[in-house]
């Protein structure tokens, strides 16, 4: 497991945490069953507080990306392909989200955005 | 959740200061940072809880329990580390365990050699001649050699290098590991509480300016800056505290949401660190205001 904390990013670190965790497990970087260090142990070698590493657990536990069992540790969920394949739609919705407002402040039409995506979807293709 | 320390409406009076109505408490597993200008009332807190000074009124409880009434058993599972190691000078390290160690039931000869091996002490050089960093360290694994629930500790960072600091604060959250402990610390080094601490105790004058979370404090307060034209009596409202100059202002607001509401985007929103907190509410700024 790979996790980097910024300090002068305005993302709060548990969110960076989180985010730095799914994206690992939709990768596959950390499979189905693997185990995560112990909330204490993540706040001490990341050396913020276990409140906060305590917070992005709580959340990726509520997403379902992890199960805390109790007594052993916490692991990487049993993930439902349907389910991760959903997330993985989630993702890519709202980085067109994202796009589309872009797109839009700077006035760039549906037709033309649609080109735009086209020549990345070919290119991509070859 | 069980509290390690329940302080509620303690308060003493000396005359020319007192500590009014202090109410704050420490949950079990946590680190707690005390923090607040020089004469803040911070020394004077720890030396209640520990009744080292009587209080006039209020309650501490330690463990669940009354700090005086069951004085022998708290203490016996508290590790009390003094500002100033103030030990037998004319002693060397070991003739100084041999006068401590008889005082605890549960004194663990292994866990202080290994303490003593971990940060590197001498055990035949006289007290007299240790450096500050030694010394604290002396003060220190002897606190820690009684498997202590509950370590208290006043400054323990001041007049150490930022090695020995470090070295310290990474120390502390080792011994997090276990979730039985609770540590309580003062400092006015904001950056040592910022490193350490779970929750965050900031009193000034004598009161409890907040306790909370250290992610509440940092997402609760922001530092907002902008022109000149965005400020006056009416926006100034948000702010703990404001400074201007000649090219712009520069306000600490404790709700970051509102403030966005006012200012939209004229103005520019940093993150506070924990001595623009202080720096703004203190009383020295407030006048400006």
């Amino acid at each position: 497991m790979k996790i980097i904390i910024s300090n002068a990013s305005s993302e709060p670190i548990y969110e960076q945490i989180g985010r730095q965790i799914k994206a690992q497990i939709i990768s596959g970087d950390l499979k189905e069953g693997d185990g995560l260090p112990s909330i204490r142990k993540l706040a001490k070698e990341l050396h913020i507080s276990v409140i906060t590493t305590k917070r992005t657990y709580e959340e990726l536990e509520k997403e379902g990306f992890i199960d805390t069992v109790g007594g052993k540790g916490t692991f990487v969920a049993i993930q439902n392909k349907e389910l991760l394949r959903e997330k993985k739609m989630k993702s890519i919705e709202d980085m067109m989200t994202d796009m589309v407002t872009e797109a839009q402040k700077l006035g760039i039409t549906y037709k033309e955005l649609q080109e735009m995506l086209g020549i990345l979807y070919s290119t991509d293709e070859d | 959740m069980n509290n390690t320390l329940e302080i509620s409406n303690l308060s003493k009076d000396y005359g020319d200061f007192h500590l009014d109505n202090i109410t704050f408490s420490l949950p079990t597993g946590y680190i707690m940072g005390l923090i607040g200008p020089n004469g803040a009332g911070k020394t004077t807190i720890l030396k209640i809880i520990m009744n080292l000074i009587m209080k006039q009124s209020g309650e501490v409880k330690i463990f669940g329990l009354d700090h005086r009434e069951f004085e022998v058993e708290v203490k016996k599972r508290i590790g009390f580390v003094y500002d100033t190691p103030n030990y037998y000078q004319h002693l060397n390290l070991k003739q100084l365990k041999n006068t401590i160690a008889p005082f605890y039931e549960k004194w663990d000869e292994s866990a202080f050699n290994s303490l003593v091996d971990r940060f590197e002490l001498p055990l035949n050089k006289k007290l007299k001649k240790f450096s500050k960093g030694m010394a604290m360290k002396s003060s220190i694994a002897i606190a820690l050699s009684h498997h202590a629930d509950f370590i208290i500790m006043d400054e323990p960072t001041s007049g150490l290098d930022p090695v020995v600091r470090r070295e310290l604060l990474d120390f502390l959250r080792e011994l997090m590991q276990d979730e039985n402990k609770s540590i309580l610390f003062s400092s006015h080094v904001t950056t040592d509480i910022e490193q350490a601490a779970d929750y965050i105790t900031y009193v000034d004058g004598g009161k409890i300016v907040f306790s909370k979370t250290k992610d509440e404090v940092f997402e609760q307060y922001a530092l907002v800056k902008g022109g000149n034209d965005l400020i006056d009596d009416e926006t100034k409202k948000n702010f703990v505290g404001v400074r201007t100059g000649e090219f712009g202002f520069e306000g600490l607001t404790s709700d970051m949401a509102a403030a966005k509401k006012v200012f939209g985007e004229n103005a520019i929103y940093d993150r506070a660190s924990l001595e623009d907190i202080m720096f703004f509410n203190s009383s020295k700024s407030k006048t400006i205001r």
